[in-house]
């Protein structure tokens, strides 16, 4: 273990700005949560009444996991449940961010021939993270207690959270040894959480419904700590197991790391083509090359989700059948005309905000192609700037429209099927998928402008991508004033299915991305590359 | 005579630090010239401004014709760039990217593509994230050398290269002149310079300290003198151009300008000489004593 804790030192000083930035507010979020449960519902009843109705929306429980009470604490920890999903993704990031980045970019091997263990690096990155979400855990519990919520409650969501990091953690170590690359690595443990969320979602939902399916929760990690109740039936074991999938995949990891050459995957290299296929002869083909693993990968994710999200829409239609004066709850809840509209509308935001990440995702390979100086080889070449660019940026605005409009048909068709009306529940739901593409753009084109303005910034799309997903998540919980709102571009996209839709934000949208991203072009155009 | 690149009073600062200082560049069509300088003397920095990359705060630079900034696309596909430190996409073959980069160029000699790639003993069918340095350096020196171009310019290409494959690079640099190509080469191994350029130019903290010939060059600097004389010698420590004079037992060792070297001689030759060494002055020589001496 030579070397470690220097390595860890390393890593602190390194990310003293980034951890903070994610562990304090996912803390901090519950407890805010608390007061704002208060003022929204200030008397016994009317949590109650919300607790019930929300426990049979199958959207909620899909978005936040199931509901088994009523009480102020059980609904502040149902509530926060999609925040363990993103501990765990932070944690899985950082880790990868120094393992597996490092060793691509040469650092690892600079510090492996110091007198450090074979370890040490992995061992260090893992410390961080397993540290971050003790410290997370540790700002978390008392500001429950100090809102007047029970201690035994308190520490047992602290520790479902924290698990949740800890494990991903673990998972992003093994990803990052079976890897080849930082890119490929972090795609992998991001389909792992995906696979732990959907398996977790579709089994909760099953549960509010016949049952069929509700074991599918066991097999997703994220499953079981949110199956621990705080301030309700408080379960303490899901702890043992989660201890254990993490001790069993950092020694995996530990494993895989010994086995392994410094840059290699344990996954083969396979040898390529010695000459070029003779499409490849154009900025754009190169970028298609570029995109294409992760265009595939992203229009699968998002076919899985519509037939996810497609799915459970029956039950939601057969929920509200039992149920008359659910279906009135759900008339009054933001002004859709169903259950099933407004549970499709409430999913159709998550996957534009989804779509967002993607576009950002693929437009900051731009900036990496820059770093990494392998843009200067295209760029000293017959290709301008522009058609280099361009060709990147057609990737970044078609590939989330194409993934949305995949999502959104296997949906309606799933739907569709089990309602008996194909052809109209096809085009509702795409047509509802399709609205949040004006304001995929917007966070698309918000990257571009920072690419060509102001390059050494691009990153901080990711934090513009994240600030629309925390006014989605907690926007309303929280209230927020509306100004707030208004800086989500998501916020202005109309409810559909059921709501009412005019031509304006879309058209106000579209053009704002399109200013921005002429900006980001012109700026790009004129500026110096590499500029670091 | 033409010239393909003409720079002159180049200036380009990055916030405080100011990389380029009034440099001047002349290339003439046809030769091979040599671009000295230590590390971070301001040789990539040009490069990126003779490549359209980077904009020029001052000074003028004109490239093939025309203006680098302005007509950079056009030009580019009548050149070839070999970058300092090689990155390749992760899961495009060696073969690939010399492929597509030769393409996007405007054309790629297939011939050549496969004599290159025997020659510098590159395997085209692996992936770019399992090349080693030298192997990413091979494949973009076998994309530019095969390119149907007039102008190469080389950022520092032997670096990652290992003796063997450096005299691949020499010969192959010599076939090029032969074929009229302009090569513009930069790089700090002294030897290699001096085996293949034609002219050179030695610049220092982003101004241009010399350019000329090797012969020009070594015209500006010392020859080290090692005689042994019949009789003591009168005079040659006051000699204009004699430095460094130490006398031992009838021996004399001195180091002299080249215009003092005649009237050197005839003193030696006035008391009688028994032997006499005379080393030329190395391009490293000159290279040390241009860095040594504080800028002007």
């Amino acid at each position: 273990m030579t070397g470690t804790g220097r390595l860890v030192r390393l890593i602190l000083r390194r990310d003293r700005v980034l951890l903070p930035l994610w562990v304090v507010p996912l803390a901090l979020i519950p407890a805010l949560y608390v007061s704002s449960f208060e003022a929204l519902f200030p008397t016994d009843a009317e949590r109650i009444g919300y607790a019930r109705v929300s426990a049979g929306n199958a959207g909620f429980v899909a978005l936040y996991g199931p509901l088994h009470g009523t009480g102020l604490g059980e609904l502040v920890a149902w509530r926060g449940g999609f925040i363990p999903v993103l501990v765990a993704l932070f944690s899985a990031l950082t880790v990868i961010r120094h393992t597996r980045t490092d060793e691509e970019a040469g650092r690892t091997e600079l510090i492996g021939a110091a007198a450090v263990s074979r370890h040490a690096g992995l061992f260090a990155a893992l410390l961080v993270a397993f540290g971050a979400n003790a410290v997370l855990a540790l700002i978390q519990a008392p500001a429950m207690i100090s809102q007047g919520l029970p201690v035994t409650g308190s520490v047992l969501m602290a520790l479902e959270f924290a698990l949740a990091g800890c494990m991903f953690a673990a998972v992003a170590a093994v990803c990052a040894q079976l890897a080849g690359g930082a890119r490929s690595a972090r795609s992998l443990a991001l389909v792992a959480l995906g696979i732990a969320y959907v398996l977790r979602l579709a089994g909760d939902v099953s549960d509010i419904g016949d049952g069929a399916t509700g074991w599918l929760s066991w097999l997703s990690p994220i499953g079981w700590v949110q199956h621990m109740f705080p301030y309700g039936a408080d379960v303490w074991w899901p702890i043992v197991p989660a201890v254990g999938l993490g001790a069993v995949l950092v020694g995996t990891a530990a494993f895989l790391a010994a086995h392994r050459d410094v840059g290699a995957g344990v996954l083969p290299d396979r040898p390529g083509p010695a000459v070029a296929a003779p499409g490849l002869r154009s900025p754009l083909a190169l970028a298609w090359r570029l995109h294409r693993g992760m265009l595939i990968g992203w229009v699968t994710g998002f076919a899985l989700l519509g037939l996810v999200f497609g799915a459970v829409a029956q039950s939601v239609a057969d929920l509200v059948g039992d149920s008359p004066e659910l279906a009135d709850v759900f008339a009054r809840l933001g002004g859709a005309s169903g259950a099933v509209d407004s549970y499709l509308a409430g999913v159709t935001g998550i996957l534009g905000l989804i779509a967002a990440a993607y576009a950002v995702q693929a437009l900051l390979r731009v900036r990496d192609e820059e770093g990494a100086g392998s843009a200067e080889l295209v760029l000293t070449t017959g290709a301008s700037r522009l058609r280099w660019l361009a060709a990147h940026l057609v990737f970044a605005f078609l590939g989330p429209v194409l993934a949305l409009a995949v999502s959104g048909a296997v949906a309606g068709l799933v739907h569709g099927l089990a309602s008996g009306d194909v052809g109209g529940e096809v085009t509702v739901v795409l047509g509802g998928v399709l609205a949040q593409v004006p304001a995929v753009w917007v966070l698309a084109a918000v990257a571009v402008g920072l690419f060509g303005l102001l390059p050494r910034f691009a990153p901080v799309a990711w934090g513009a991508v994240a600030a629309c997903l925390l006014v989605l998540l907690v926007g309303a919980a929280l209230q927020l004033s509306q100004w707030v709102l208004d800086l989500s571009p998501f916020t202005h996209i109309p409810h559909l299915p059921g709501g009412h839709a005019t031509a304006t934000p879309f058209v106000v949208l579209t053009l704002i991305a399109v200013v921005v991203g002429a900006a980001g072009l012109a700026g790009f155009r004129r500026r110096d590359v590499p500029t670091t | 005579m033409t010239e393909a690149i003409s720079v002159a009073g180049l200036t380009k600062s990055f916030g405080r630090t100011r990389a380029l200082n009034g440099l001047d560049l002349h290339v003439r069509t046809g030769e091979v010239h040599g671009f000295l300088g230590p590390n971070g003397a301001g040789k990539t920095t040009t490069i990126r401004i003779l490549l359209g990359l980077m904009r020029a705060d001052g000074g003028s630079a004109s490239l093939l014709g025309g203006d680098p900034w302005a007509d950079a696309t056009a030009l580019h596909k009548r050149l070839a760039y070999v970058p300092g430190d090689v990155t390749l996409w992760p899961n495009l073959s060696g073969g690939e990217v010399i492929d597509l980069l030769g393409r996007l160029r405007g054309g790629l000699d297939p011939r050549r593509r496969d004599e290159l790639l025997t020659r510098f003993e590159l395997d085209p069918r692996k992936k770019g994230r399992t090349y080693s340095k030298g192997n990413r350096q091979k494949v973009a020196l076998v994309a530019a050398l095969a390119s149907d171009v007039e102008l190469l310019i080389l950022d520092e290409p032997t670096s990652g290269l290992d003796p063997l494959m450096e005299e691949v690079f020499r010969d192959v640099i010599r076939d090029e002149r032969r074929n009229d190509r302009t090569v513009l080469l930069s790089s700090h191994i002294l030897s290699e310079v001096e085996a293949l350029c034609d002219r050179i130019t030695i610049i220092r903290e982003g101004r241009t300290v010399e350019t000329g010939t090797l012969v020009d060059l070594r015209h500006l600097t010392r020859t080290s003198i090692e005689a042994e004389l019949i009789g003591p010698v009168d005079g040659l420590a006051t000699l204009p151009g004699v430095h460094d004079l130490r006398t031992e037992a009838g021996r004399v060792h001195f180091d002299v300008d080249a215009d003092a070297l005649d009237p050197a001689l005839r003193k030696l030759v006035g008391v009688g000489v028994r032997s006499l060494v005379s080393q030329p002055p190395t391009l490293e020589e000159l290279f040390l004593r241009q860095y040594r001496e504080p800028a002007r």
